[in-house]
């Protein structure tokens, strides 16, 4: 570990453009998912995605960094390619000074990886799978099964060691895979949304290990689209949303920025826009917002203004759809920079 | 804890062939199963069964015996290296840990092409004998040159799966049935495995066209050196045909490897 004030992560104005997808025949496989391009607005068929659009991020050593972003945020963009699996189309990564193009062996030895989705190989066993990945490392044999059973006694693995890997739940996969990024002794842990189906118990164990990881100074980035997530353990959050970042900082300096008073969010079956002027003339509303179908309103009451805003909704000739309620927080903060939701 | 010095790639490329040591050896009946059955039943048939019936001239299992050991190589190098590779970059993304090894990536693509040839051996190994004692004695059938069976076995796993990186690299996973409809059964069949190059003497443009297929030199190469009173290619031919198609796909399967490796 180097001094707390080095820089661990670096990008500039990174970029990412993928190639148009093929029309007629559809490529599955490789990054990213089909899921993970942005959404926004409609793009003409066939023209090319920018997912990253100039991203830049410094990450110091020891911090707990979140990427926070909706689905399609360019968050697994910047994960693959700061974890060289990934080529950017321009700018930047730097791993440790070390360039994530040009220097990627070097690289791929100061950092571990946790993938969005558990990919142990199932050909090996539970303990076979880290033994192997130490001996890719270049760990010797006895050093890496050592190792391995110390790292899996920590997951709570320490008894499923010769398990075939699809015997295990998701939540020990899961495990399994944070298990594979530390056994080489990384620098810097990637996570990328290590908790996405994972049920609240195996969640909230995933926590604690993290929190334990981080305790110990090493530098630890991971992307999530749960406000909660990036709350509870970061550092320090990055939002980003279709390539570009938002807002970089502590969550408490975030939501301080996050409008004040509670957000109201209606969905209305038609443009929104109409209902502004009356929404804002109610009492107490602190500001109001626009986007497309759907109505922010923030009032520090919360609740009380909710019958007048569907009086205001309803006097110009709209319905209500739904209506949701969210205290000041990353999200809020989030809603007023995007006008879209996390999740 | 971490090693003092980066590994070196030599030993980073025996991790990697260690691991496909474990699973082979912990799948071997399976992958016997899997690659031998094809070429032994058609050993029974056209070996065994229709030289008793009179349909088939004895002499014809002379020919036969390097073909199916052709046949065998080909399968097994395709399939252990194209199959688990079409998952692998289709669906469940294993390969990603090796792709994670401090390595430049297309040590992975050489780790898994040289496991593919070991196994095409194995396969082959595995089915000489067996053909043998199904076929019953075969004219001609010499260990003269044992050297040279090796020479050409070796030479023949290496460039199909080769092959097999190329396929594993370029087919979907959704399309992994057409792997052994277009492409694998053709190649099998307009392969002179079941009969010797000379005999197309008679189909001359089928002649000329199965040159085109790898197939052809791996069985005419083994009729060379297992049962040299058969028409066969000169070996030198089938070497260099070898070398050529090995290179060829080498740097073709490499680049759309590297095209699924790295986005």
């Amino acid at each position: 570990m180097r001094a707390a004030v080095s820089i661990a992560i670096e990008t500039r104005a990174l970029r990412k453009v993928y190639a148009a997808p093929k029309l007629k025949k559809r490529r599955s496989g490789g990054p990213p998912p089909p899921g993970s391009l942005p959404s926004g607005p409609p793009r003409p068929p066939g023209s090319p995605i920018v997912a990253l659009d100039g991203l830049d991020l410094a990450v110091p050593t020891g911090q707990f960094f979140g990427l926070l972003g909706p689905n399609g945020a360019g968050k697994t963009t910047t994960i693959g390619i700061l974890t060289t699996r990934v080529l950017p189309t321009g700018g930047q990564a730097l791993i440790g000074g070390e360039d994530v193009v040009v220097r990627a062996v070097a690289v791929r030895r100061r950092i571990g990886v946790v993938p969005q989705r558990p990919n142990a190989d199932r050909g090996l066993s539970v303990l076979e799978n880290l033994i192997f990945h130490a001996a890719y490392f270049g760990f010797s044999r006895a050093v890496s099964r050592r190792r391995a059973e110390e790292i899996l006694a920590r997951m709570g693995l320490g008894d499923r060691g010769d398990a075939r890997v699809e015997h295990l739940s998701g939540g020990q996969q899961q495990r399994l895979m944070i298990a594979r990024a530390l056994i080489h002794e990384p620098e810097i842990l990637f996570l990328d949304e290590p908790t996405v189906g994972l049920d609240p118990q195996a969640r909230l164990a995933l926590w604690e290990i993290l929190r334990a990881l981080h305790t110990e100074g090493r530098t630890i980035v991971m992307t999530t689209h749960y406000m909660e997530e990036a709350e509870q353990l970061c550092d320090r959050v990055a939002i980003v949303d279709r390539g570009r970042l938002l807002a970089c900082d502590a969550p408490a300096e975030l939501r301080r920025k996050a409008p004040g008073g509670t957000l109201i969010e209606l969905s209305l079956d038609g443009p929104a826009a109409p209902v502004t002027a009356a929404a804002r003339a109610i009492g107490g509303v602190l500001e109001v917002e626009a986007h497309d179908s759907t109505l922010a309103v923030y009032h520090p009451g919360g609740g009380e203004a909710v019958a007048p805003l569907i009086g205001a909704v309803q006097a110009a000739g709209r319905q209500v759809t739904n209506i949701r309620l969210a205290p000041p927080s990353l999200e809020t903060l989030f809603v007023s920079m995007t006008g879209r939701k996390l999740d | 804890m971490a090693p003092a010095k980066p590994p070196s790639a030599g030993s980073v490329l025996i991790a990697l062939l260690m691991r496909d040591v474990i699973v082979v050896r912990r799948e071997l009946a399976f992958f016997l199963m899997r690659t031998a059955m094809q070429p032994l039943m058609f050993t029974v048939v056209f070996g065994y069964l229709l030289p008793r019936m009179g349909f088939m001239h004895r002499e014809y299992t002379a020919a036969l015996l390097p073909g199916v050991l052709a046949v065998s190589l080909a399968l097994a190098a395709v399939q252990s290296v194209a199959l688990p590779m079409v998952a692998d970059f289709g669906f469940t993304h294993e390969i990603e840990d090796r792709l994670l090894a401090p390595v430049p990536s297309w040590m992975v693509a050489l780790a898994k092409v040289i496991s593919g040839a070991v196994q095409a051996v194995i396969a082959a190994s595995f089915v000489l004998p067996l053909a043998r004692l199904i076929m019953g004695p075969i004219p001609g059938l010499s260990a003269a040159h044992a050297g040279q069976v090796f020479l050409v076995t070796l030479f023949g796993a290496t460039a199909f799966s080769v092959i097999g990186l190329y396929l594993g690299s370029v087919i979907e996973g959704t399309q992994i049935g057409l792997l052994f409809g277009i492409v694998v059964a053709p190649m099998i069949m307009f392969g002179c495995a079941y009969y010797p190059w000379r005999g197309l003497d008679a189909v001359p443009v089928m002649k000329y066209a199965v040159l085109l297929n790898p197939l052809t030199y791996i069985a005419e190469g083994l009729r060379a050196v297992l049962v040299p009173a058969q028409p066969h290619m000169p070996l030198p031919v089938v070497l260099a045909a070898l070398v050529l198609m090995t290179v060829l796909f080498w740097r073709l399967g490499l680049r759309s490897f590297m095209r699924r490796a790295i986005g």
